[in-house]
């Protein structure tokens, strides 16, 4: 039995991300490729961030989910380039982000790592993260480094709730 | 060119990103604020994980069956290539913000140009790396301005880490014959070439900062070639203990 593609992405679109529950493998937009390779399925992943402790849960939460639904052949391959962006996650999944009190990236304002840096963090300094608790574009930016690899932690001047900002990459 | 140079050219990156990476770590739980505490534990993180790729690769390549964790748990302090510079004590604050800050401008500008390298293992690997470390510069010259534009104390404090440091910076721009075959195969620049870019992004810097780069050109060197002063041995230590002690052992 070899499912279709389609139904397998279905089927991804249900594994959580093991940090950030809310969202799933598919809403992050790691899941770059889902195809049968003879009797073989080939799954590929890539990472968020180089160093990041949840890439190895996220390959076997994976794995599970697919020998959950009866496939026995299959292989995670890593694909690094192009690499991932933030720019990848999806309109839902930045709304769940929202709700669950992540502010979402900001489109447009990822380094893409050729930018000087002079320029980076100029614009960084500009950027606005409305509060995803009061909706409040008064917040300021505490630390560019948070409690994951993925974020950056930001506070509310008006509602005074510290928050995760997901920052652009 | 040999694959012996590329295997070279590739510990090279990789015993950087896990030195730092190991020194840096060596902070978690004793920076003198939370957010510093896990900002350099991220860093940390980042560097850790683009050497599981860069030292992936040279195994790869010298086809001998190792592994990237072979490669940073059983080789000894002569087989390193890292700079002195990373490799140098944490001393205070304001001295790992120092190393950090100088690796980080000759880092960012080295990733920018391994983007365009001809082979695309190596590219893929920079053009992961660069986004990470476009944070760590932003971060690391954000506050190398603040503390050396800061207090008499802090401001006093950047400049002795700035004199103390500045002997080590030399050593990335200069280049042997690993460097000439990889810059002759398009693999990777020349490193005199980032020294132009590393200038204007460190003394932009450190003039915002109100400090002053020590007026000399005198470098300390050899890392690169696997003559270390005596820090790594002790880094070597604590960071291969355990395959040491215990070969094999896994989770």
């Amino acid at each position: 039995m070899r499912p279709e593609p389609d139904r397998i992405w279905r089927w991804l679109a249900e594994v959580p991300d093991p940090e950030i529950p809310v969202i799933s493998v598919t809403d992050l937009g790691i899941v770059r490729d889902v195809e049968w390779q003879g009797e073989t399925l080939v799954v590929t992943v890539t990472p968020t961030y180089s160093g990041c402790p949840a890439t190895t849960a996220i390959n076997l939460d994976i794995e599970a989910m697919l020998r959950a639904k009866g496939i026995a052949d299959l292989r995670i391959e890593r694909r690094l380039a192009p690499p991932w962006s933030t720019d990848w996650i999806s309109t839902e999944g930045r709304e769940r982000l929202r709700a669950y009190g992540i502010a979402p990236p900001i489109d447009g304002t990822a380094p893409d790592g050729r930018t000087i840096a002079r320029a980076t963090r100029l614009s960084g300094a500009n950027l606005t993260v409305p509060c995803p608790r009061c909706g409040s574009a008064s917040t300021e930016r505490i630390s560019q480094f948070g409690s994951t690899p993925c974020k950056a932690a930001w506070r509310c001047k008006d509602c005074l709730e510290p928050f995760d900002y997901f920052k652009c990459h | 060119m040999a694959e012996a140079d590329l295997f070279e050219f590739l510990t090279r990156m990789g015993d950087n990103t896990l030195i730092l990476g190991h020194r840096v770590s060596e902070w978690c739980g004793h920076a003198p604020v939370l957010e510093e505490d896990i900002a350099l534990a991220n860093t940390a993180l980042d560097l850790i994980g683009q050497t599981q790729l860069w030292l992936g690769l040279a195994a790869e390549v010298e086809g001998k069956g190792r592994t990237a964790d072979d490669l940073a748990f059983l080789r000894d302090a002569g087989a390193f290539r890292n700079l002195l510079l990373v490799e140098r004590p944490n001393g205070d604050f304001g001295q790992t913000l120092m190393r950090q800050f100088l690796f980080d401008a000759w880092h960012h500008a080295m990733l920018s140009a391994l983007c365009q390298s001809a082979d695309p293992r190596v590219a893929a690997i920079a053009e992961k790396a660069v986004k990470e470390v476009a944070y760590h510069l932003e971060r690391s010259a954000d506050l190398v301005i603040r503390l050396g534009d800061g207090t008499e104390e802090s401001h006093g404090r950047m400049q002795a880490a700035l004199d103390d440091i500045w002997p080590y910076a030399g050593e990335m721009f200069l280049a042997d014959a690993t460097d000439a075959a990889m810059a002759e195969a398009g693999v990777a620049p020349d490193p005199a070439a980032l020294k132009p870019v590393w200038q204007a992004t460190v003394g932009e810097v450190l003039s915002d900062a109100t400090l002053t780069a020590p007026d000399t050109d005198f470098s300390h060197k050899g890392g690169r070639i696997g003559i270390h002063t005596e820090h790594l041995g002790y880094i070597l230590a604590e960071m291969q203990f355990l395959q040491r002690a215990y070969p094999g052992a896994v989770w």
